[in-house]
């Protein structure tokens, strides 16, 4: 052995071959993500900022502090106990005038109308008549309407005129924010998110159970039969995957409403009577149906592929071994299919979980899920920061669902057909 | 054929029997709502149920003139003798929904199907960075809930006057496509023999040269199954339609959706059986690529 320090290996131009190998692999790394990059920001452009721009609109609402930035300023240090002052009576006049002018009246009504029902009229019949008005704008204002003395107006004022506000996500949990900044439960009667919610996640609850149940028979039956046999019996589990939910839907209308092909059935087989025809549909019934059947492939399509792979000879060994069908089924081959189950099971229910059409065409009253309520507050009453607060709940619980299927399932282990 | 090993008891004999009614009858709840909707889109009568008629299977009970209804529902003068294909064409409500629905599906199928297998290829390499996190992050469209997609993508779109456009359509659909392009092309990629690349290379073939002559023919069926998914995620989807499609932008699912809520009409059932019709053949075309690939590379004997 020799005593000098061993040195590096040389690569042809005199550079460590270490040095060298890291660059090629660094080059190589940059050579795939350079492949997928285009893609990346595709999405980071077209999916991710939007919903995040979106999602921020839950605690972000500057409507009332652009249009009103004098009753903004006035009420800033305000307490929002004591009466409120002169100064603060003219600058809400000023602005009065100002947003009637710019025509913005509306929406600043309807702004404080959802801190105070009944605020909108207030405000727009008020705006009409304020540029008339004369000092002491107080007097004069309560002239005009009498509530104006009222502080609960001032206070709806105050939590409107917050830039970011806690407010739509207290909303969405069936809270409210007072104008001192606590938090308190909502009147009895306007409790309705946290219930749609629970309402959510059990009919969700309910389906993947179902799918579980009638998923786990065929696609045992389908892993066990011969290729050529099941392959045929594979094409009635993947035409209805194929087929448009909107089918599908139109198809359980038809199958099970009032007059519909079942309840004829029914009445022909005297199971019921004509005149009281089973209500199957536009309840949560109907829901739990159509959601079932359309997602079933869903929870098919996992347990097949994992009892594919588990060897008939296991059962078989462990029946030579004296154990009975029962016992070799349950023992032996059913702990093995328990990663199909995981995977169908968390993929029916994300799925489910979000679902908007079908209870939307038939789910009537109670068979609404919070989806149909975030596209209600979206298109219909265009309270967007109460839709993106609930969206941000919701978007919470799927995404801690996924991260739990990529930790039990692994995300590339994810199939189609 | 029985599968019963001939030593079986009675019990298990029972339970074998048992056990695959049990398992008929959910395939019957898994196809009777398909099947139903066919011989239903031949009523005469304006009912979604069958009448006496039908039963007695009396021809006079039967008519196409839902489908019939599919091309004149919404014509400028749907008894006009003369130019009436024109006519169709131009105003029929479901017809524009047909052309809609194919325009948006092919485009956004093409942007998603470009952009998924160039990173399918990407993420498929061994020195790939980050790879499950990305992975999760390209797969996240088809776990998002669609009203928060949709919900995001019309707010933010309708900044950039994008919403209420084919082009905002067209990229909203792209991006819901793009995890079933990714899902497909990968797994087609696990089988894919990277020497094969080196070969090439070695060979004196550029990256490009080497992508289009050798990798590309060999996953060429996945890339074709992913783009038909995307295609018919596009031609199903509905959400983001509602919330970002005009009058003239609407596209069949739409068309049903409102046909459905409003004035419910067997022409929905019409629909919905020529819908059937074309996923069969998108199924067909699937299970023609899925056989031929196995063949290719040796996972079957035929």
């Amino acid at each position: 052995m020799s005593d000098t320090a061993p040195s590096p290996v040389l690569a042809a131009d005199g550079t460590p071959l270490k040095a060298r190998l890291a660059r090629a692999m660094f080059r190589r790394k940059l050579d795939a993500f350079l492949l997928v990059s285009p893609l990346l920001i595709f999405l980071a452009v077209f999916f991710i900022s939007p919903i995040g721009w979106f999602l921020a609109k839950g605690f972000h609402d500057d409507l009332f502090a652009t249009e009103m930035p004098n009753t903004t300023a006035a009420l800033a240090d305000w307490d929002g106990s004591t009466e409120p002052t002169e100064a603060q009576y003219a600058a809400l006049v000023q602005d009065l005038v100002e947003t009637r002018k710019k025509k913005t009246i509306g929406k600043v009504a309807t702004r404080v109308n959802r801190e105070l029902s009944g605020a909108r009229s207030l405000f727009t019949s008020s705006a009409r008549r304020a540029a008339r008005l004369e000092a002491p704008f107080k007097d004069s204002l309560v002239a005009v309407k009498k509530k104006w003395a009222d502080i609960e107006v001032w206070q709806a004022m105050k939590a409107a005129s917050r830039t970011f506000t806690v407010g739509y996500y207290a909303n969405a949990l069936d809270r409210k924010q007072l104008a001192d900044g606590s938090i308190v439960m909502q009147p009895e009667q306007r409790r309705i998110h946290v219930k749609l919610f629970l309402r959510t996640l059990e009919i969700s609850l309910q389906v993947t159970v179902y799918c579980l149940l009638l998923g786990y028979p065929i696609a045992y039956l389908l892993a066990t039969l011969p290729n050529r046999t099941s392959n045929l019996l594979m094409i009635l589990v993947l035409l209805p995957f194929w087929t448009s939910i909107l089918v599908r839907t139109t198809a359980w209308i038809a199958m099970l409403q009032s007059q519909g092909v079942l309840n004829d059935l029914f009445v022909f087989f005297g199971v019921a009577a004509d005149e009281a025809r089973f209500s199957m549909i536009y309840n949560k019934l109907g829901t739990l149906i159509a959601m079932t059947h359309i997602l079933l492939p869903f929870m098919v399509l996992p347990l097949y592929s994992v009892m594919k792979g588990i060897p008939p000879s296991y059962v078989r060994a462990a029946k030579s071994l004296g154990a009975t069908n029962w016992t070799a089924f349950w023992r032996v081959y059913a702990p093995q299919t328990v990663p199909g189950i995981g995977a169908g099971a968390i993929l029916v229910f994300i799925v489910a979980i979000g679902y908007y059409i079908t209870p939307a065409l038939v789910g009537g009253q109670d068979g609404q899920m919070i989806s149909n309520f975030i596209d209600f507050h979206m298109r219909r009453s265009l309270n967007w920061n109460l839709a993106a607060a609930l969206g941000t709940v919701l978007l919470g619980v799927v995404l801690i669902l996924y991260w739990v299927y990529d930790r039990i399932v692994g995300i590339d282990n994810m199939k189609l057909g | 054929m029985s599968g019963l090993p001939p030593y079986a008891g009675l019990g298990e004999r029972i339970w074998y029997y048992t056990f695959r009614v049990i398992c008929g009858l959910i395939f019957l709840f898994l196809i009777t709502p398909i099947l139903i909707v066919m011989p239903l889109s031949f009523n005469v009568e304006p009912y979604f149920s069958f009448t006496p008629g039908m039963l007695s299977l009396n021809p006079e009970a039967f008519s196409t003139r839902w489908y019939l209804d599919i091309l004149q529902n919404g014509m400028a003068n749907p008894d006009a003798t003369e130019g009436w294909w024109a006519d169709a064409w131009a105003n029929s409500q479901w017809v524009r929904s047909m052309k809609n629905s194919f325009y948006i599906g092919t485009l956004s199928t093409l942007i998603s199907t470009a952009l998924g297998t160039l990173a399918a290829v990407g993420l498929s390499r061994s020195e790939m960075p980050f790879k499950n996190g990305i992975m999760a992050l390209l797969i996240s469209p088809m776990i998002v809930p669609l009203v928060i997609t949709a919900a995001g993508a019309f707010y933010a779109f309708s900044q950039f006057n994008l919403a209420y456009t084919y082009t905002g359509l067209i990229l909203a659909h792209a991006v819901l496509g793009i995890p079933f392009v990714i899902i497909t092309v990968t797994a087609t990629l696990v089988g894919f023999d990277q020497s094969l690349v080196r070969a090439a290379q070695s060979m004196g073939a550029n990256p490009v040269t080497t992508f289009f002559k050798v990798q590309m023919p060999l996953i060429l069926p996945g890339v074709i199954s992913g783009a038909l998914f995307a295609f018919i995620t596009s031609f199903d989807e509905v959400v983001v339609v509602i919330q970002m499609a005009a009058a003239e932008q609407r596209t069949i699912p739409r068309q049903m959706f409102s046909g459905i809520r409003e004035q419910i009409s067997p022409t929905i059932l019409a629909v919905a059986t020529v819908l059937v019709i074309i996923s069969v053949a998108l199924l067909a075309t699937l299970e023609l690529l899925r056989r031929r690939s196995e063949r290719l590379r040796g996972l079957s004997a035929s």
